[in-house]
């Protein structure tokens, strides 16, 4: 960032190959189960709410107070329970996944056109295959918009785990902006926005693939 | 337990609320920060939206940029704002999260304007214009009240993530309320550390909730009564 | 038409009430086998009801519903509705299978074979007149909206049931799609035989339709009979009105020309006169004679002079039967 100084200094990349390819490898595993973990709660959740519609607004209420909590502060909080950790990297990461999760299974259950419901259920399908067979299968696009969302999200915020000792990609970002050094800034911040982009488009690819139905017209 | 003892004790300290370090400083320091930045966003994004879901173009564009907004890491972006600050002079602190945070607050606000416009019912624009009104009438007069819940919608999303990113700040030796989880983080003063979380968590739900009334708030009387 | 494969359907009064409101009230008809039994009336008569009775999506509150002679409260719901075809308004295709597994679904819920399933999906297309090599992969939302009814109905025939319940099938769609989506039905109904129960708000639907009519009124079952006699008796003032004022012309669409007893005119005084074939109807007779100001009209089968009608004839036919 010294005037003079290339932007990128391309033989501290290959030197550090083997750290950055760590590093994405962190990014990867902080991620996935990230989202994965928070499908399998939000899920939980999720049908809680649907059946019992009291508890809805609470569940979501809740999802969605986590989720307006800056991630900082969130991992702040933990920090003095749970230690510079990845647990306290994933209880945070989690968290900030269940709103968008939780809101697009409940959205993309109810949104089953109720006649096709009512044909299934007088074709003589029974309530448990009426679910897998159908309301799942047809929600799925919209559950999957959400694990779109809350991944690109969820690559974001794995950056500012670097505050509490994790990072992934975002450990040469802080490392830049404290060395002034531009090249792991710029790896890090490119990279970390690549991978996000890359995701972004792979579950597009996977979308497209398990719901066939909804690129037609 | 004995955590929000420490925090109690700490708030309860009046050399925190003191000073040019003190607590009221750093909320102001926040605000004006998140404030600047979501109004240098809302100068630049808004016209845009207008324009684009007035006339019905660019739409691919207006509405992947929320997408793509979402895919940046506000780390990077922090870091993407240092990078371009040094080499402009321009120091540290307040310039760096400038040039992350205005980035990132246009892409809610211009996809949610663009698509509140659009959604305006096409006939009653179409409806208005075979009456007379002129386009920036109908713009005025009815798209934009019509869309004035999602515009604010847009807007809050903004401000909410903006106030979460100006935290960040403080890695670049900007102040504000991140100042104290940072300095907590790095002197292990978990007193500081949770007191601050809690102050920046408060602010970006007070915010959230501010930005959802207003949008409540603003639905045109009529569109909300029913039978 | 073919050996009846249908079963016999019997409400025994059967009453649906909700809290203090009777939507179906002691409804007691039987439908005889392999017939179209049409419920007609305005909304909020209880035919849908009545009808989402018979595969229990709805409960009777009292009453009875025989099919073939069994209670269907005796059979566990499931099983019963995958005895009984059923066809909805907005026809309910699932929108994320395709045509052919839309079409397998009750086949397979009842484990059918793979072969024999294919082998029925393909039958069922062609009957319904869809070419199964081009269509049987396309989804629900690649089709027009007569195709989707058609798809619908095939549905509900898959699996050779012989009953087949139907809600305003074919609302939905427009006239002309409409008329030619009733052909359709009704050849392929005769073809298989199977019993149908159908409800419809159209009177001139029911009447096209029905073997016998069911017209409804308030939960009540006003008046049950064949079209014609619904046409030419009406129970009451409801039903008269219901049917329409126009029911003299209404029951000429169901008689034919070559019905009627023709005049033994001799050939040579209908020079000029219209031409009308046996098969017409005498209500499309009348329009042609009319329009040509003929008192007279001869009928014609390809060469053969069959005799002559006389728009006096076509009168007596109207005015048989006046109500007292």
């Amino acid at each position: 960032m010294t005037p003079g100084e290339p932007l990128i200094r391309w033989d501290w990349i290959a030197s550090h190959a083997g750290e950055i390819s760590l590093r994405i490898g962190e990014h990867l595993e902080l991620t996935v189960i990230a989202v994965v973990v928070g499908l399998v709660i939000a899920f939980g959740l999720a049908f809680v709410a649907l059946r019992l519609p009291a508890l809805s607004a609470p569940i979501t209420g809740t999802a969605g107070i986590l989720y307006t909590i800056p991630s900082l502060a969130l991992f702040a909080f933990l920090v003095p329970h749970t230690g510079l950790s990845v647990l306290t990297a994933e209880i945070g990461l989690v968290s900030y996944t269940l709103l968008i999760l939780i809101r697009n299974i409940i959205s993309g259950i109810r949104g089953v056109p109720s006649d096709v419901r009512d044909a299934a259920l007088g074709m003589g399908y029974t309530t448990r295959q009426i679910l897998w067979r159908i309301e799942l299968p047809l929600a799925l696009a919209v559950i999957f918009a959400g694990i779109r969302v809350a991944t690109i999200t969820t690559i974001g915020l794995v950056t500012v785990t670097a505050l509490i000792g994790q990072g992934g990609l975002g450990y040469f970002i802080l490392l830049g902006i404290q060395l002034f050094f531009s090249t792991p800034l710029l790896a890090g911040a490119l990279g970390s926005i690549a991978f996000a982009v890359v995701a972004d488009g792979a579950l597009v690819l996977v979308q497209r693939a398990l719901t066939p139905w909804t690129r037609l017209r | 337990m004995t955590i929000f003892g420490d925090v109690a004790r700490w708030f309860a300290d009046p050399a925190h609320w003191q000073g040019s370090h003190g607590i009221p400083v750093r909320v102001l320091e926040h605000l004006e920060l998140s404030g600047l930045a979501v109004a240098i966003a809302l100068v630049i994004a808004v016209p845009v939206a207008l324009y684009l879901g007035h006339t019905g173009r660019g739409g691919f564009i207006a509405i992947n940029l929320a997408n793509i907004g979402r895919a940046l890491p506000s780390l990077a972006l922090i870091g993407l704002g240092l990078a371009i600050a040094i080499p402009l002079g321009l120091g540290l602190g307040f310039w760096p999260t400038m040039f992350a945070l205005v980035p990132l607050a246009i892409p809610p606000i211009m996809t949610n304007t663009f698509v509140a416009i659009r959604e305006v019912d096409r006939d009653v624009v179409d409806a208005a214009r075979g009456m007379g009104l002129k386009e920036s009438e109908i713009l005025g007069t009815i798209e934009i009240p019509l869309g004035l819940p999602l515009m604010f919608g847009g807007i809050g999303t903004a401000a909410v993530n903006v106030v979460a990113t100006a935290t960040l700040g403080a890695i670049v030796a900007g102040g504000a309320l991140g100042r104290f989880i940072v300095d907590g983080l790095a002197l292990q003063e978990y007193d500081q550390l949770v007191a601050g979380a809690l102050l920046v968590a408060l602010l970006a739900i007070v915010t959230e909730v501010a930005f959802t009334a207003l949008a409540r708030a603003s639905a045109p009387p009529g569109m909300t009564v029913s039978r | 038409m073919a050996e009846s494969r249908g079963a016999t359907v019997e409400f025994r009064s059967v009453t649906k009430r909700y809290g203090d409101t009777i939507a179906v009230d002691r409804l007691s008809f039987t439908v005889p086998a392999g017939r179209i039994c049409v419920l007609v009336g305005p909304s909020g008569c209880g035919k849908t009801t009545s009808l989402r009775m018979v595969n229990r999506l709805i409960e009777p509150t009292s009453g009875e519903i025989l099919i073939d002679g069994q209670n269907v409260l005796a059979e566990d719901p499931t099983q019963l509705r995958r005895r009984i075809g059923y066809v909805i308004q907005q026809t309910g295709l699932f929108p994320h299978q395709t045509v052919a597994d839309n079409i397998a679904t009750v086949p397979r819920l009842l484990g059918w074979p793979k072969e024999r399933i294919q082998l029925r999906v393909d039958e069922l297309m062609k009957l319904i007149g869809l070419d199964p090599g081009r269509m049987r992969r396309r989804y629900p939302a690649q089709l027009s909206g007569g195709e989707r009814q058609r798809v619908g109905v095939a549905r509900a025939m898959a699996a050779e049931p012989p009953l087949m319940l139907m809600d305003e099938p074919f609302a939905a769609v427009d006239p002309i799609v409409r008329e030619r989506l009733q052909n359709e039905f009704l050849r392929l109904q005769r073809a298989q035989g199977i019993t149908v129960i159908f409800v419809t708000h159209d009177i001139d639907e029911a009447i096209k339709l029905g073997d016998r009519v069911a017209v409804m009124r308030l939960g009540h079952l006003v008046q049950y009979a064949p079209p014609a006699e619904l046409l030419a008796h009406p129970a009451d003032d409801f039903v008269a009105q219901f049917v329409g004022s126009d029911r003299g012309l209404k029951r000429l669409s169901l008689l034919t020309v070559g019905g009627v007893e023709l005049a033994p005119l001799d050939r040579a005084k209908l020079d000029g006169a219209p031409v009308l074939s046996p098969s017409m109807s005498l209500r499309d007779a009348l329009a042609v004679m009319l329009s040509s100001e003929a008192q007279e009209a001869s009928v014609m089968e390809g060469d053969r002079y069959l005799g002559a009608l006389t728009l006096q004839q076509i009168g007596r036919m109207l005015r048989v039967d006046e109500p007292a």
